[in-house]
């Protein structure tokens, strides 16, 4: 076996190598969200021409998942670490197996495979090409090619790869059950996670006021749509954040009828779409700053003559 | 002296599925490039891993042949003026073949003097064509293909290199700004790239960078190697899972089966769920041990994308993720085992099966109503038509248990099986297992009356209701699978010999499954309901079974008024064989005159006898009476061709001897009636006017 790392480890051994790779270290969005993707270090970002690299650790929230601190593979919340490429390096395949390798798994003792998966955000509309990675038959990353972002077309290609935090741990510190993790020397993840997993779960299960979150959803719609007019893309994004952890609640509470579930869906996406094409606008107004004046031209030409029609 | 040649597509892995077809197309594709460009070869071979796509080509020719041709230009007395002299347009022709005008020649072509200059052309070589794959390589289609990087074009998956070496020499192009050269890699892991001197070399060069390219040797090795497990351990050969083999197939480069094990407690969960979790989700097969009873034991093949090293390591990986798994599984078990079937119904209604179409407890609902309809035309016992009822009544229950909602590929399988573990019949158990059925155009269909029975019922139900809400598929547009469903249909009417009119059908359907309100709407699209199947027959008679490969014969049944699916095909079949029979075209060509006259009827028209004039008017009056009852009873489609082959001598004489278009309107009216007649009665056999007589 590898070198027991400890869950820290595992972080900032890919910190350091994606850092190395000229990724940006980002932080960790300060909204609740059900995937890294949904950061707007990933979803907005990867919109539009300009180039974008940056990795992070995301939280992600999962209501329906919570098992009371029980099961010992589904959790309410999970980290993901999230590597988000623009446009998409040739040899990102190559990149993404040299962080196993740093990790110490050792591609010639393991069994490595990039089985297809296509991947679908319907809430975001979003929509790419891609592989589940397995190491040893265990799905460890999600390695994705963005096709469409927000509904639109992508113009640069982002790659995607979010790593399953809590799977590599236990695959690399050789444990069953994720509560047995290190998280730090001395320290077990259960130790940290176990009592706000089972109050999380016993809240969305049992507890949560289903009459309050019904009006928080209305809400935050309002105001995300209000702040869309006045083409204020980052608030109104974090808006339909809330709307969709405000949603995940319900659903995990039953409070959502199957009817009824896909318009809430349809809701959400709306506001995205809508978002997407503001961002790309407002990218637009500032002239692509990231992309270097000599190729921001004719993109400004591309999507500036928008706002006038 | 002829060439080999190799050309190999690197990529990133792509999908298993795609793999084999792609390879198909690159090989149509070159060799249909090198006989558009009159360059012979001696033999074409495809190969393919996950990461490559190639062909080799062996015994090709040196190049394309010299060409010599004849170019036609202006005739002599444009070509040279009164003088004698050439004029501008000859020798404008003879710059614009590069040719000069003491190449001329005269030829004449019906009886006019013609310019002509010989022209050489000089065969392309064999690089040059090749290198015209350049445009050839791109237009392959792939089910789905991505953008990547800044770039515009469209693959399966990103390109990463191109090895063109036509013997030894690099043919120099490029596909999506990759150059062609000799290289290739070898394994991701276990090789090294590879520079090939020759074309060659490519399949020892690459065996001994652990990449077997030649798809039938990777796949006997996953099998020998399979076996022999099988052989060590006294199990049974797993490999009729055909699928998964394939599968398996196009996922490595270079094989290694290993088996693992998983704790015999899993093995309360149902075998179903435990070889779904493996086989679907995991793709390693199960396995039993090689005896009679076949007894499922906790083990498990899988086959590795390398060699044999630190295989201990990828097996205890693999055995803590299968673990893991069916942990997920006997929980999701167990606490459906908590619930009775009847739990699982009252919450049907509260779970949509689609927002027009009212909840799984509706769908259930409609469906057992039409089972009942059904029920009289599957010839079935009484002690089965007593079944229907709880069979209908529970047919859904097993897409609200946490098992199906994990392993939604089971739904029906589970139902089947928590149906006979409390207890219910085990007849109502086997139905409810092969209400799916069948789950492909032409895949496994139900093997019991009661199964067939439900998955009809249930597969109507869907067609009608989709249609009723105007949800018809359209093109590629068919997210309901309506027209897997519409063929299931078909087949199991035909393997269960169900005879029904499909209009008087779906009318007694809307009388009783739907509201009186809602009947018209429901009925709003019958017409295009019995077209929709009617293309499915086709489908089959023109399929696989090759009941009609004769396109008119198809047509003449389907454009029938015939609505009976059983009808339509045995129709087709008696046509097919009588189409080679000596009578066939004299009786085809009587009722295709009957046809052609027919049209000129009043709807409204009746025959008066009163009117007749002819005997022989008479005579085919008496002989269309005694065809008419003949129809009306039960004969087999052998028969009912008999009646109207009877009735042909009968309708030339008629012909023969009475005038149909009288001058008196009341007679020819009379007359076109009786035409009219014969032909509704042969319009229900088949329109005979579609058949192509020679």
């Amino acid at each position: 076996m590898e070198k027991a790392r400890t869950f820290q480890d595992i972080i900032l051994t890919l910190q350091q190598f994606w850092s190395d790779e000229g990724c940006m270290l980002m932080q960790a969005y300060d909204t609740e969200k059900g995937a890294g993707t949904m950061s707007p270090y990933t979803f907005l970002r990867a919109i539009g021409p300009e180039p974008w690299n940056a990795a992070y650790v995301e939280p992600s929230r999962r209501p329906a998942d919570g098992r009371y601190g029980e099961n010992p593979n589904r959790l309410y919340q999970h980290h993901q670490f999230q590597v988000v490429m623009k446009p998409s390096p040739e040899n990102i395949q190559e990149l993404y197996l040299d962080s196993l390798r740093a990790l110490g798994i050792d591609p010639l003792k393991h069994d490595i495979r990039f089985v297809e998966d296509n991947w679908e955000n319907p809430s975001l509309g979003c929509a790419g090409l891609g592989w589940e990675v397995w190491l040893d038959g265990m799905e460890v990353t999600q390695f994705t090619y963005f096709q469409q972002v927000g509904g639109l077309e992508v113009d640069a290609v982002t790659s995607e790869l979010t790593y399953g935090l809590e799977r590599l741990a236990s695959y690399i510190q050789d444990v069953e059950n994720v509560y047995d993790i290190d998280w730090a020397p001395g320290v077990k993840y259960g130790e940290i996670f176990k009592q706000p997993e089972y109050e999380h779960s016993a809240y969305s299960f049992d507890h949560s006021d289903t009459a309050f979150l019904f009006s928080q959803f209305q809400a935050f719609e309002k105001e995300a749509l209000k702040q869309i007019e006045n083409n204020l893309a980052h608030p109104a994004y974090d808006y339909v954040l809330k709307c969709s952890h405000a949603f995940n609640l319900l659903d995990a509470r039953g409070a959502v009828s199957a009817t009824d579930r896909p318009d809430y869906l349809k809701r959400i996406r709306h506001m995205a779409r809508l978002i997407a094409k503001s961002f790309l606008q407002e990218r637009a107004k500032l002239s692509f700053p990231l992309i270097g004046e000599a190729e921001a031209g004719k993109w400004i030409e591309k999507y500036g003559e928008k706002e006038d029609k | 002296m002829t060439h080999s040649l190799l050309l190999e597509i690197g990529l990133e892995d792509m999908p298993a599925k795609v793999i084999v077809p792609a390879a198909e197309q690159l090989k149509d594709k070159v060799s249909v490039h090198f006989k558009d460009h009159d360059m012979s070869f001696d033999s074409i071979q495809v190969f393919n891993t996950p990461r490559r796509l190639a062909v080799k080509i062996e015994g090709l020719a040196e190049g394309q042949k010299d060409k010599t041709e004849s170019v036609k230009g202006p005739a002599k007395r444009i070509a040279l003026d009164d003088e004698g002299n050439w004029t501008k347009a000859a020798i404008g022709f003879t710059r614009g073949q590069q040719a000069s005008i003491d190449d001329i020649t005269f030829k004449t072509i019906k009886g006019e003097e013609y310019v002509f200059v010989e022209k050489h052309i000089k065969g392309l070589s064999a690089e040059e064509v090749i290198q015209k794959l350049e445009g050839v390589l791109p237009s392959l289609s792939f089910p789905v293909s991505m953008k990547w990087g800044t770039h515009s074009y469209r693959y399966i998956r990103p390109v990463h290199w191109l090895t063109v070496l036509l013997d030894e020499k690099v043919v120099d192009m490029t596909l999506f700004d990759v150059p062609s050269g000799r290289e290739t890699r070898g394994h991701r892991f276990l090789g090294q790239a590879v520079t090939l001197d020759h074309a060659n070399d490519y399949q020892a060069r690459l065996k001994e960078e652990h990449v077997l390219v030649d798809r039938n040797e990777r796949q006997a090795l996953i099998i020998s190697q399979i076996q022999a497990l099988c052989t060590d351990n006294n199990w049974k050969d797993p490999l009729d899972n055909k699928e998964l083999l394939e599968e398996v197939t196009d996922l490595v480069e270079y094989p290694t089966a290993f088996y693992g094990s998983f704790s015999d407690e899993y093995l309360v969960v149902p075998e179903k769920v435990l070889e779904t979790a493996m086989a679907d989700h995991q793709r390693y097969f199960p396995v039993r041990l090689d005896d009679d009873q076949a007894k499922f034991l906790p083990y498990f093949i899988a086959v590795r994308n390398g060699n044999a090293e630190y295989i201990e390591k990828v097996r205890k990986g693999n055995e803590k993720v299968l673990s893991a798994r069916l942990a997920d599984a006997a929980f999701f078990y167990d606490e459906d085992r908590k619930l009775s079937i009847d739990d699982f119904v009252n919450k049907l209604s509260t779970v949509s099966f689609h927002e027009k179409l009212g909840s799984l407890y509706d769908k259930q609902e409609r469906l057992t109503a039409i089972a009942h309809l059904l029920a009289p035309y599957f010839d079935m016992t009484d002690e089965q038509i007593g079944l229907i009822e709880r069979t209908g009544m529970m047919a859904k229950f097993d897409l609200v248990t946490q098992t199906v909602n994990e392993f939604t590929s089971l739904q029906g399988d589970i139902a089947g099986i928590f149906a006979a573990e409390r207890g219910e019949d085990r007849q109502i158990a086997d139905a409810l297992s092969e209400q799916y059925l069948p789950k492909s155009t032409d895949g496994r269909l139900p093997e019991t009356k009661l199964g067939a029975l439900i998955s009809a019922a249930d597969k109507l139900d869907s067609l009608l209701s989709f249609f009723s809400v105007d949800m018809i598929p359209s093109g590629s547009n068919d997210p309901f699978a309506l027209r897997r469903q519409a063929m299931g249909i078909v087949r199991i009417f035909k393997a269960f010999n169900v005879s029904v009119q499909l209009d008087k059908l779906i009318n007694a359907i809307a009388e009783t499954v739907i509201s009186v309100e809602t009947k018209a709407s429901y009925m709003q699209n019958t017409p295009v309901v019995i077209d929709f199947i009617k293309d499915r027959v086709d489908q089959l008679l023109s399929g696989e079974e090759g009941l009609s490969e004769d396109y008119d014969v198809r047509q003449a049944v389907l454009e029938s008024n015939q609505t009976d699916i059983l009808a339509l095909i045995d129709h087709a079949g008696v046509l097919t064989y009588q189409k080679k029979q000596p009578g066939f075209k004299a009786v085809v060509e009587s009722l295709t005159r009957v046809s052609n006259l027919a049209e000129k009827a009043d709807d409204e028209c009746s025959i008066s006898t009163d009117l007749f004039e002819t005997q022989s008017e008479k005579n085919l009056y008496e002989a269309l009476l005694k065809a008419e009852e003949l129809m009306s009873e039960d004969l087999n489609a052998d028969q009912q061709w008999q009646v109207f082959a009877e009735l042909h001598p009968v309708i030339d004489d008629f012909f023969d001897h009475t005038m149909v278009m009288a001058e008196d309107t009341s007679v020819r009216n009379n007359r076109l009636a009786l035409l009219k007649r014969i032909d509704d009665l042969s319009s229900g056999f088949a329109r005979f006017d579609r058949l192509v007589i020679k």
